[in-house]
C-alpha cells in the first residue's frame, strides 16, 4: 500500500461525500420550493385575511388597512380578490406592493395604480407557481368571467375583457389606459399579471377587465359569488 | 467529511447519534430559514410583474 493510493482514495471519498451532500441540498431546495413555500404562504395569507377583517371591524375615519382610499403600508392587506372561475371558495387577500417579500402574503397591488373601483387601472400581480400560487390557473379565465374585489365598503365586480400574453417589459398593461400612455382615464379597469409559461418567466400572462357593478356592503355580495360559476 | 465529524463528536454512540441528529436538524433549519429564501430570488418563475 502506497501513501499515494491512500491519499487518492481519501480525496475520492471526500469528493463523493461532497457531491452526495450537494444532491441532498438540491432535493431539499425543491421540497422547500414546492411544499414549504406554499405552507408558509397559506399561513401568512390567513394572518393577512384576519388583519383585514379586524381592520374593517374598527370604525372608519382612519387611513391604512381596510379603507378604500387611504394609503396602506407595504405588505399590508386592504382587500380580497374573488374569482369564481377558480373556485367558489377562491379568495385571496390583496396586499400593497409587488416585491417578493410581499407576494407570499397574497396578491400584490402595483403601488402606482388606483384602488379597487376607482377611475383608472387597478393592477395586481400574483405568483403562478409556489409561494401560495394564487394565480396558478389564471389562464383558465375567459372573457365574461367575473373578478370580484371586496373592500371595506363595497363589492366591485369586474368582468374579463381579454387575456393577453406579453413581454415582461410591457409595462403599458398597467397604465391608467392600457396602450395609451399619458391618456386621461375615464374607465374603471382591472389588470392582473403573472408569469408565463407557468414555470418560466419569458413572458407575462395578462388579464384585462372592466368594472361592471359596484355594490355596497349593505347590498350584499354580488350574485356571481353566491351561485359560483354558471 | 462525515467520518471526520463522527470522530469528533464526544461521548458514547447513543450520545453521538443524538448530537449528529441535532447537527443535521440545525443545518436543515439554516437552509430553510436563510439560504433557500435567498436563493429563491434567482428562480425565474417568481417574476410575475411587468417592469422596465
Amino acid at each position: 500500500m502506497s501513501g499515494g493510493a491512500d491519499a487518492a482514495r481519501a480525496a475520492a471519498r471526500a469528493l463523493g461525500e461532497l457531491l452526495i451532500t450537494a444532491g441532498l441540498v438540491l432535493l431539499l431546495f425543491v421540497a422547500y420550493q414546492l411544499v414549504w413555500t406554499n405552507v408558509e404562504a397559506e399561513r401568512a395569507q390567513g394572518q393577512v385575511a384576519d388583519q383585514i377583517r379586524e381592520a374593517w371591524e374598527r370604525p372608519t375615519g382612519r387611513t391604512g388597512a381596510g379603507t378604500d382610499a387611504g394609503t396602506t403600508d407595504f405588505g399590508e392587506g386592504f382587500a380580497f380578490l374573488r374569482i369564481p372561475r377558480l373556485g367558489e371558495k377562491y379568495s385571496v387577500p390583496v396586499v400593497e406592493g409587488v416585491g417578493l417579500d410581499v407576494l407570499s402574503r397574497g396578491v400584490g397591488h402595483y403601488p402606482d395604480t388606483v384602488r379597487p373601483g376607482q377611475v383608472g387601472n387597478f393592477a395586481v400581480a400574483g405568483h403562478r407557481a409556489t409561494n401560495g400560487e394564487p394565480f396558478a390557473y389564471l389562464d383558465r379565465l375567459r372573457p365574461g368571467d367575473a373578478v370580484v374585489a371586496e373592500t371595506r365598503d363595497a363589492w366591485f365586480t369586474y368582468v374579463v375583457d381579454s387575456i393577453r400574453i406579453v413581454r415582461p417589459s410591457d409595462t403599458w398593461v398597467i397604465d391608467p389606459v392600457p396602450g395609451k400612455p399619458g391618456a386621461e382615464p375615464t374607465e374603471r379597469l382591472l389588470t392582473l399579471t403573472t408569469c408565463n409559461p407557468r414555470w418560466s418567466s419569458t413572458e407575462r400572462l395578462i388579464v384585462f377587465a372592466h368594472l361592471e357593478e359596484r355594490r355596497t356592503k349593505d347590498d350584499g355580495p354580488p350574485p356571481v359569488l353566491a351561485k359560483g360559476v354558471a | 467529511m462525515y467520518a471526520w465529524i463522527w470522530r469528533h463528536l464526544p461521548g458514547p454512540v447513543p450520545v453521538r447519534l443524538l448530537a449528529a441528529l441535532v447537527l443535521a436538524v440545525a443545518v436543515v433549519a439554516l437552509l430553510f430559514t436563510t439560504v433557500f429564501p435567498w436563493a429563491e430570488h434567482a428562480l425565474p418563475f417568481l417574476d410575475v410583474t411587468v417592469e422596465r
